[in-house]
């Protein structure tokens, strides 16, 4: 499958997907989810992939829902938002959330609507000091999908959530950052690089190790204490039969650097 | 030499049946349903065997009876059909039967774990019985011991729409009895059995089967049959030795007697 609405590739571990609609702002549409799914699944099945880098080109990063490609004229029978939400926008969210490798977000321009929700998705999010995310659905009638309502208060606390989804104004970057929205702000021309520098830093780690980290920190919100006790217990069970380990306690007792295959 | 299975004794006392047709995702054809239900009847025989662990792939348990195969078969194949008695042994198999789920468990699929004793399933393990969407319903116990194990209006809801369910609501609604990892299923699931494998034979044995009484009897004929269980178990070895050992605080030393 030739892409055209999104770029991808896969080189040196790092599986880079960018959105590629920037006429659009990258706002999604029935064919650009198709190929972002495709490129996903491309990823699970990959054995040389072991970092995720979710972007976008031109100067958004996604303005969530392209409005164009429903039809909500007067007299139109009344469309099932709820049918695009299970057909599209859940399972993408998911599979990032699922994903058993560390999913990067360089977020390089405004993100609106499901298009703010999906880095929240994501496991590290680097943004531009221009960028700005803006949960602009109660705008339009709607309510913040994607599993904004669920992450929103999780990572900014109740209150800031609120103001978000009902007042739909626009949040910058930086005090993104400053209310744990987000991990990092880097100035708009370095973006890129340090989002590639990073993910390709990670794709030399124990990324397996980082995967079960990934899936007991997300587990974390739905257990109880010792519910997610005994998942830890489960998890570093599997993460101390691992190669990465191994080499691991090895290069620390050898006092050398140690060469992980994330596995 | 089994085709369509994988047979191990992992440890003493336990047999690891693993269904293996990835080409079909385990569907269970007729030739895989006859080969599992005489490895249940030799461990069964086998004197050694305290305990059968029946798992799949990671992918799938069984993703359901092979169609092509059903669609060959008119009124009176159906009516011949040789599975039926598979079925019967599988569900009569007297020791314990403990289910490893990973990923589908669907329409037969679903069935057969519903035919073990204990079912362990991985967090994303999905349980349904489809059969509904092929014109068809069920036909090895789905109608049954799906509503004695989820009750009513659930059972409704998945024979008639044909929809799956989450290992999560599967916990829920008592179709399993435990949700794990799903790397760590077959673990886990070896792990009870070996626990139940160190117990004593003829005291499983019993309970095993009063406990399936409980799902088809009165509730006095029930208790009366684990009165009358709970009375033969007196006059074994191992009932005393499971005492004495109780009693002076050390591991108890089973044999069967």
């Amino acid at each position: 499958m030739t892409f055209q609405h999104i770029l991808f590739s896969i080189e040196d571990g790092v599986a880079l997907l960018s959105l590629n609609r920037p006429e659009q702002l990258n706002s999604f549409n029935t064919a650009m989810h198709l190929e972002v799914r495709e490129a996903l699944k491309q990823v699970r099945q990959s054995s040389e992939a072991r970092v995720l880098l979710l972007t976008a080109e031109g100067r958004g990063f996604c303005a969530g829902q392209d409005l164009s490609d429903r039809n909500v004229a007067p007299g139109a029978e009344v469309p099932d938002l709820g049918e695009s939400i299970d057909k599209f926008y859940n399972p993408l969210v998911r599979t990032l959330r699922d994903l058993p490798l560390p999913v990067i977000c360089a977020v390089n321009g405004v993100a609106a609507g499901a298009g703010a929700n999906i880095p929240l998705a994501c496991d590290l999010v680097l943004a531009a000091r221009s960028a700005s995310f803006i949960q602009a659905f109660c705008k339009i009638g709607l309510v913040p999908d994607s599993g904004g309502t669920w992450l929103l208060p999780r990572l900014v606390g109740m209150a800031r959530a609120k103001a978000l989804a009902m007042l739909g104004e626009r949040l910058g970057a930086e005090q993104a950052q400053q209310w744990g929205l987000i991990h990092r702000v880097v100035d708009d021309a370095a973006l890129r690089d340090e989002a590639l520098t990073l993910a390709r830093q990670l794709a030399t780690q124990p990324t397996y190790g980082l995967a079960l980290i990934k899936r007991s920190l997300n587990a974390s919100f739905d257990n109880g204490f010792d519910e997610q006790l005994e998942l830890e217990r489960d998890l570093q069970r599997l993460a101390g039969r691992s190669e990465d380990y191994r080499e691991g306690v090895s290069a620390f007792m050898n006092k050398r650097t140690p060469a992980f295959k994330g596995c | 030499m089994p085709r369509y299975l994988d047979v191990q004794a992992p440890e003493h006392g336990v047999r690891l049946i693993t269904l293996q047709r990835p080409e079909a995702l385990n569907a269970l054809c007729t030739g895989l349903l006859t080969e599992l239900a005489s490895e249940l009847e030799a461990a069964e025989r086998d004197e050694q065997t305290r305990a059968v662990v029946i798992t799949g792939s990671r992918k799938a348990f069984a993703a359901g009876a092979d169609i092509r195969e059903m669609a060959e078969r008119d009124l009176v194949g159906i009516l011949n059909d040789p599975r039926v008695a598979h079925w019967q042994s599988i569900a009569a198999f007297a020791k314990p039967l403990i289910a490893a789920v990973n990923g589908y468990a669907l329409g037969g699929g679903c069935e057969l774990a519903m035919c073990a004793d204990i079912v362990i399933a991985g967090s994303d393990a999905r349980f349904g019985q489809p059969e509904i969407n092929l014109g068809i319903i069920p036909g090895a116990g789905g109608t049954q011991r799906l509503l004695r194990a989820v009750g009513k209006p659930l059972a409704m809801q998945m024979v008639l729409t044909g929809e799956a369910i989450s290992a999560r609501h599967a916990l829920q609604a008592g179709l399993i009895s435990e949700i794990t990892q799903p790397e760590l299923t077959l673990e886990r699931a070896l792990h009870v059995a070996r626990s139940i494998a160190a117990k004593a034979p003829l005291a499983v044995r019993l309970a095993k089967e009063a406990l399936l009484k409980a799902g088809d009897t009165d509730l006095a004929s029930g208790l009366r049959f684990e009165r009358h269980a709970f009375t033969l178990l007196a006059g074994t070895a191992d009932r005393d030795e499971g005492i004495r050992a109780f009693q002076e605080k050390r591991q108890a030393r089973f044999q069967g007697r």
